[in-house]
């Protein structure tokens, strides 16, 4: 036993049962914090999980864990500065050790129009709740010495918008985390069941079919990432959503501290340090959707070229692991939460390559939502009927990196 | 890497290539008019499979063609 381990909960399986309260389909991120809100803050515990693979094998345990609530429009900075508060409780309030590091975000502009975007970034901000300054040259050196200013003579550092409250959490620890607590307190959760179908009665869903068998359930959410649009088909809901690719990598372990997080549009790449020392590099993803998890040289090589322009000590280190996630990506790059207009069947989605962030606040907004039948206040406007009613969410600040 | 064939260059990396989209189909089960506008304005069947989709020959003839493309493993059929 080490710290690793002592740190976390045990995992108490249940046997399935034929009928639940509450089924969700999905054990990532948001469907275990999901349940476990659900047990934790309304007592229901009636609740399965029924993950396909094991719990966390999706983009939860694929993420490159950057939290941060500097985003584009108020909605999504108020929703994601929340999860940002959540996450900074969250070991508190499970008993288990997260790895949680707040350690501060520099999104870095090279021309002049990359300074407005970063100076309004830094203003609508701060105005909703989520602590950003625009920082110089000489303050991002400080914040960050290995940067190379002049970007290797092609991509001089104008300056930076600084997200203060930005941080890094372990992404499997998260997954456990949410799902010991749930598990605890009496939700079931089913690894290696696949959901096949949808029950229906009428037009209202009332369980799932799996490759186990039917299990029959009050309110049935769905929480699958990059599968999500065959799941709502069996309920005959469109979505705007597409499955696209996403790629990370990691180096072998730097010797010096790299304390924040590097974010740049115009290299469309972030890196941050691993508790490991390992240098954790994130890229932008395949514009054409695909459900393919073949990773590519491409994807590393493009990605390696630009960055080592800012970051040149990165050119020492070697590549250790490269991996892909498929994504949820909604046309309006913001999540989509909440009822779908056919009874007993609720979605979280959208969550895109954006969605590690939100697992805390999506959770909990998600479960007063299936405890009470009515949309919280803080994800009315993500709801899926506003597409129908012109409403998009449409926000970059989502696009530009995780 | 993703290779795709211009009817008028011939293969090209997909780099040179903007990617257009799915053609848009609405399900015969929506009859609402408004509600086939939203479906083809914002919904996608994002199919797992063989999709048909229009791509940009950007840095190429700067025409659009169809594609039949293979979402699973990212190959090119047409
Ligand atoms: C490389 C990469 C880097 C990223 N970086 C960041 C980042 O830095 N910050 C950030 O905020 N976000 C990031 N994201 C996005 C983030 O990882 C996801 O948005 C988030 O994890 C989504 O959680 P989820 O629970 O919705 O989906 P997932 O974690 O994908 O969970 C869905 C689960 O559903 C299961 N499932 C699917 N179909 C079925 C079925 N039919 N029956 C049963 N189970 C099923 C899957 O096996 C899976 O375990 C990144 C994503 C990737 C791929
Ligand atoms: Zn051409």
């Amino acid at each position: 036993m080490n710290e690793f381990v002592e740190t976390l909960l045990e995992m108490q399986w249940h046997e399935p049962k034929s009928s639940y309260d509450v089924v969700i389909i999905g054990g990532g991120g948001h469907g275990l914090a999901t349940a476990y809100y659900l047990a934790t803050r309304h007592g229901i515990t009636n609740v399965a999980v029924i993950e396909a693979n094991y719990i966390g094998s999706g983009n939860s345990g694929r993420n490159t864990t950057i939290i941060r609530a500097n985003y584009g429009i108020p909605e999504s900075v108020r929703f994601y500065q929340h999860s940002l508060e959540l996450y900074a409780g969250l070991e508190d309030e499970t008993g288990c050790w997260i790895m949680h590091a707040t350690k501060g975000l520099l999104w870095m502009a090279h021309t002049e129009t990359g300074m407005r975007a970063e100076r309004a970034r830094a203003l609508i901000n701060t105005a909703c709740g989520a602590e950003t300054h625009v920082v110089g040259p000489q303050e991002i050196k400080q914040i960050c010495p290995q940067i190379d200013l002049t970007g290797n003579g092609r991509y001089p550092v104008l300056g930076a918008s600084y997200h203060v409250g930005a941080a890094t959490a372990r992404h499997d620890r998260v997954v456990w985390a949410y799902a010991q607590g749930a598990m605890q307190r009496g939700v079931t959760v089913l690894q290696h069941t696949k959901v096949t179908g949808l029950l229906r009665d009428g037009e209202r869903v009332v369980g799932v079919q799996t490759d186990r068998g039917p299990i029959s359930a009050g309110i049935v959410m769905s929480a699958v990432g990059g599968n999500v649009t065959k799941i709502a088909e069996h309920a005959e809901v469109r979505l705007p959503v597409r499955t696209h690719a996403l790629q990370a990598f990691v180096t072998n372990a730097y010797g010096l501290d790299f304390p924040g997080i590097i974010s740049d549009s115009e290299l469309s790449c972030y890196v941050s340090q691993t508790p490991r020392g390992q240098m954790l590099i994130g890229a932008e993803f395949e514009p054409q959707p695909s459900y393919s998890m073949q990773s590519t040289f491409n994807s590393l090589a493009s990605c390696a070229k630009k960055i080592t322009n800012c970051l040149p000590f990165l050119r020492d280190l070697r590549v250790l692991r490269q991996w892909t996630g498929i994504c949820d990506v909604s046309a309006d790059f913001s999540p989509i939460m909440g009822f779908t207009g056919v009874d007993g069947f609720v979605i979280s989605t959208g969550w895109g390559t954006w969605g590690f962030k939100g697992i805390p606040a999506g959770g909990e907004q998600m479960a007063e939502l299936i405890a009470t039948g009515k949309t919280p206040d803080l994800i009315a406007p993500f709801a899926l009927d506003r597409f129908a009613n012109d409403h998009s969410m449409a926000d970059l600040g989502s696009a530009g990196t995780r | 890497m993703l290779w795709l064939t211009c009817p008028n260059c011939g293969s090209r990396p997909v780099e040179e290539f903007g990617f257009g989209g799915e053609l848009p189909t609405v399900p015969d089960r929506i009859t609402d008019p408004h509600q086939r506008d939203v479906d083809y304005v914002w919904m996608f069947d994002n199919l797992e499979g063989l999709s048909t989709e229009r791509w940009f020959h950007q840095a190429g003839c700067r025409r659009w063609h169809t594609v039949q493309r293979n979402t699973i493993d990212d190959t090119v059929a047409t």
